[in-house]
């Protein structure tokens, strides 16, 4: 088996046997998620996977078992690494959550993980239904959507990456589990990201939403997907051998200095640097019943949570006594203040 | 109405309309007392509001120490127009009533005979002070304390440095208060006879200078526990605001600033205010995962929003510490007013078989003490660990010696490092190892290929992997439950005074102010009483011999359906015969009288006291 650049096999990457239903969208965004770690190098002791609850958050089981794992409860993924990542900012972090988990019982921990632009690549795994509860409606489910027992969800949808666009998400995604090719890149740049990179997969539920009438069934996203760019990462030390036309390529660095290359395919979105234009671009696609993929947005400028809290470089986690305690002249200056 | 002289012995009541800023007058009287070396304490009683209810201040002098809340006050200060009638209630027969003349007359159908009154000017004196109509709201305030402290016979030196360090940091402020301040002070030479006449004998309440041979602090409960998480090695908050709790975690913020700030201005600690307590605890969860002492500070609401991921620290076995300074319930229920109602939702806070290590603070030095403890505990369980606050200790001011720099090594538990993971060749991250029913932990990071494990609330083996095996899950479960036994020798242990009387009291937290009168009073009456303070759950054995070796045992707390007695119960049906339990649920801070008329009651009518006599 072939080395990475740090020396790992792909089967350092492995995980435990998938239990989902056999033709799952999210065993497919296991094996993207191993491709990305391993194809950028990112070793598995630096990587925490998270999760929430649902079939979604069961996916972390079934990728890279030497990496810490912290499968929480329902809709708070967003909580928990949040104080993951303040207490260990060397910590890459991955969060895999669901529709459910995200959209319903932990929509308040996402936007606020959000509003923090904590750094974390936050995927969610989308299929429209609650599928270990046996199919029912989810809340990014579409108006007008059916489910298999031909019932129509009369609800308008939450569409993750319009509202995370709102509330200042820092880089914004949606992507297909099917689509290797744009799903790959997107992970690896969403974990060099910053801070908050959403990544909305639409993630086909074969057992209880792929059915005609399902606007989240492998041909519905097939046939409605419209991809915007096509993409390409590229670890710090690797050269970009790609004729660089400005107005339909654009190199994006991120912090560590890796790249993400997009190279335009559908001309409507101009800028991804543009909040409002994304949003507008989206929200149109949306309208016309288009699945639009690809980067929408990007911003490497604001600063993010432990840049806000201005930590110390160690780790909180790793601080030992003799860095905790305040010295006995503290203590005798605290105790003066009160006497 | 003659009245002895009393020094350094009165109750006095203030009552003023919330938001008026009577907070600052309220203290730098407290402070005063407290700076001329005698035994104080204050207790704010407010509304859930920002501005335009009533509220009252209390301030009690005892030369033996007794600081708990009494009844009635000896002197009853009115400034509330809408109090009036019903503040003359609060003086005791004999005692003093100062009221502000121009809010109104005193209703001679309301007005006691037993009871001495004065009215000041307040808006004449006022009006002397300042032109500024924006301060006089304000200033009337400082007018009350200049009259105080001349009545009492405060050292006014005293007082001036206390309106020094309230307001000196501005001349604008400091200057109109000290006019003030000297108005009140004034008024009361210049109206001498006035006074005299008024009060018809001296006024028997004087402050004696004291000099203490120990250094004291003055200090309220939740900034001792902020103090403690600092010096304890709190590296990580995450909080959502609520009453009675939000000034532990902003006093963690105002002295980590100072305190845990590197010289080139970066942060030893993080704190995140959440969205919600469901968060605030998430994200302590998240943070005890990693290593780092993780703390939220909340009330009854936030505790039972916790509840889910209470659970989930108790399986998946993440330590963290929260604080909960307990307020009256149900529900939203009297939110500034004090209880200790949480007992048994907190022990048992979550879903399935769960249980949580308390600790039980009753004074300023183990809120500092328990506020470190409750880490080390933490750590080395592995476990959630709640540290019981309530109102009463938590916001209002008390007095105790001061305390001496922590030099108790942490103990951060069982944590294997790359070199210990070296020597395994399989690491099961939920396999006792060393027979005291704790598993060792690794933090997410370390660098060693069998290092990581899968952190779950679901089902799971000694490796954390997942199952449905009955076996496998009753292997992780029972060990949990023989945790709750290795808990037992790390918890403070109760303190005990047993004098081998047939009569035993058994108490925690702030129940214990008033206890030592209580006490003294019961003696009086005949009654010896033994007493067991209880300071943490699970009880450890010494707990189960005081309560075998009494006739009796009374159990008083602050709740209505005798909480920790039925705790008591539950851990010792064999001896639950003896118990009696004795609530006072009303929301005030106990008072002596709560303890030993319900228990004199109960002992006559069952003869206990004929026994013992």
């Amino acid at each position: 088996m072939t080395a990475n650049s740090i020396g790992l096999t792909k089967k350092d990457y492995s995980g435990a046997v998938s239990t989902l239903c056999t033709g799952c969208g999210h065993d497919l965004i296991s094996n993207h998620v191993i491709s990305a770690c391993y194809q950028a190098g990112i070793h598995p002791f630096q990587l925490a996977k998270m999760s929430g609850i649902g079939c979604s958050s069961k996916i972390p089981a079934y990728f890279m078992s030497k990496s810490f794992s912290f499968n929480s409860m329902h809709g708070r993924m967003a909580p928990i690494t949040t104080g993951a990542k303040v207490c260990n900012a060397d910590l890459t972090m991955l969060g895999i959550s669901g529709d459910g988990d995200t959209a319903s019982i932990g929509l308040g921990g996402f936007v606020h993980l959000i509003r923090r632009n904590l750094p974390v690549c936050y995927l969610v795994a989308n299929n429209g239904v609650y599928g270990l509860t046996k199919g029912q409606f989810s809340a990014t489910a579409d108006k007008g959507a059916k489910l298999k027992s031909g019932a129509v969800n009369p609800f308008e949808t939450i569409d993750l990456c319009t509202l995370a666009l709102d509330i200042g998400c820092t880089f914004v995604a949606r992507s297909f589990s099917g689509d290797a090719k744009q799903l790959v890149p997107l992970i690896q740049a969403a974990l060099k990201h910053k801070g908050t990179a959403l990544i909305d997969v639409f993630s086909p539920c074969i057992t209880f939403n792929n059915h005609d009438g399902s606007t989240k069934s492998y041909n519905y996203v097939k046939s409605h997907d419209v991809v915007l760019q096509e993409l390409g990462f590229y670890a710090p030390q690797e050269e970009v051998l790609v004729d660089y036309q400005e107005g339909s390529k654009e190199l994006i660095t991120l912090p560590d200095g890796s790249k993400i290359l997009l190279n335009k395919i559908d001309s409507r979105l101009h800028n991804v640097h543009d909040r409002l234009e994304a949003a507008k671009v989206l929200t149109e696609a949306r309208h016309k019943g288009e699945v639009l993929t690809g980067l929408f947005y990007i911003n490497e400028e604001e600063s993010n949570l432990i840049e806000n809290l201005n930590l110390t470089e160690k780790p909180l986690a790793y601080l030992n006594e003799q860095e905790l305690r305040p010295s006995e002249a503290q203590f005798d200056w605290v105790m003066n203040l009160f006497s | 109405m003659a009245n002895l002289t009393s020094i350094n012995n009165f109750v006095i009541c203030v009552g003023t309309v919330n938001g008026s800023g009577s907070q600052s007058a309220n203290n730098i009287l407290l402070k005063s007392l407290f700076r001329m070396g005698i035994p104080v304490g204050g207790k704010n009683v407010f509304p859930s509001n920002i501005a335009g209810l009533p509220t009252w201040f209390w301030i009690r002098a005892s030369e033996q120490g007794y600081l708990a809340r009494r009844k009635q006050a000896d002197v009853m200060v009115a400034m509330n127009p809408q109090t009036l009638s019903e503040d003359q209630k609060t003086v005791k027969p004999g005692g003093y009533f100062i009221f502000n003349s121009d809010i109104g007359v005193i209703n001679p159908e309301t007005k006691r005979s037993d009871v001495h009154y004065l009215g000041v000017p307040f808006k004449k004196l006022v009006d002397q002070a300042t032109d500024q109509v924006k301060i006089k709201k304000m200033l009337i305030n400082i007018i009350y304390v200049g009259v105080l402290a001349n009545l009492l016979r405060l050292d006014k030196e005293t007082v001036l440095s206390c309106l020094k360090d309230q307001f000196g940091h501005k001349d604008s402020v400091m200057t109109p208060n000290l006019k003030g301040f000297e108005i009140g002070y004034n008024w009361v030479d210049e109206n001498n006879t006035e006074i005299e006449s008024a009060f018809k004998t001296a006024f028997p309440f004087q402050a004696e200078k004291r000099n203490r041979d120990k250094k004291y602090v003055m200090m309220d409960g939740n900034t001792a526990a902020a103090l403690g998480a600092i010096f304890g090695g709190c590296s990580f908050v995450s909080w959502y605001p609520i009453t009675p709790s939000s000034s532990l975690v902003e006093n963690y913020i105002k002295y980590a600033d100072n305190l845990r700030t590197t010289e080139t201005g970066q942060k030893k600690y993080g704190v995140v205010q959440a969205e919600d307590e469901l968060a605030a605890m998430g994200m302590i969860l998240g943070a005890g995962w990693t290593g780092a002492r993780a703390m939220t500070a909340t009330s009854g609401p936030g505790v039972s929003l916790m509840s889910e991921a209470a659970g989930f620290s108790y399986y998946a076995e993440i330590p963290c510490v929260v604080w909960n300074v307990q307020r009256v319930g149900p529900s939203t229920g009297m939110p500034t007013r004090t209880a200790q109602g949480d007992i048994l939702s907190t022990v048992y806070l979550s879903h399935g078989d769960t249980k949580h290590p308390l600790l039980l603070p009753a004074n300023i030095k183990e809120c500092f003490d328990f506020a470190q403890h409750a880490f080390d505990l933490a750590e080395r369980l592995q476990q959630l660990v709640f540290v019981m606050s309530d109102l009463d200790l938590g916001m209002n001011s008390w007095v105790e010696e001061a305390w001496t720099y922590p030099t108790k090594p942490y103990d951060r538990g069982k944590v294997l490092s790359e070199a210990d993971l070296e020597k395994i060749t399989t690491y099961m991250r939920y396999a006792e190892t060393d027979g005291d029913a704790i598993a060792p932990r690794t933090l997410p990071g370390t660098k060693k290929m069998n290092a990581a494990y899968f952190t779950r609330g679901s089902g799971h083996n000694a490796k954390g992997l997942y199952t449905e095996d009955s076996a496998e899950y009753k292997e992780v479960i029972d060990r949990l439950a023989r945790k709750w036994q290795t808990a037992k020798k790390f918890i403070p242990v109760p303190v005990i005074d047993d004098q081998k009387n047939d009569v035993g009291i058994i108490a925690y937290g702030t129940t214990d102010m008033p206890m030592h009168e209580a006490r003294e009073i019961l003696n009086s009456k005949g009654i010896k009483t033994d007493y067991l303070r209880l300071r943490a759950v699970p009880f450890t054995d010494d707990v189960k011999t005081f309560i075998q070796n009494h006739k009796v045992i009374y159990v008083i707390e602050q709740n209505r359906d005798g909480q920790m007695a039925q705790l008591l119960t539950t851990e010792y049906p064999e001896l639950s015969a003896k118990l009696v339990s004795v609530r006072q649920y009303d929301g005030n801070p106990v008072t002596a009288e709560n303890i030993f008329e319900p228990l004199l009651k109960h002992a006559v009518q069952n003869k206990i006291v004929e026994v013992l006599l």
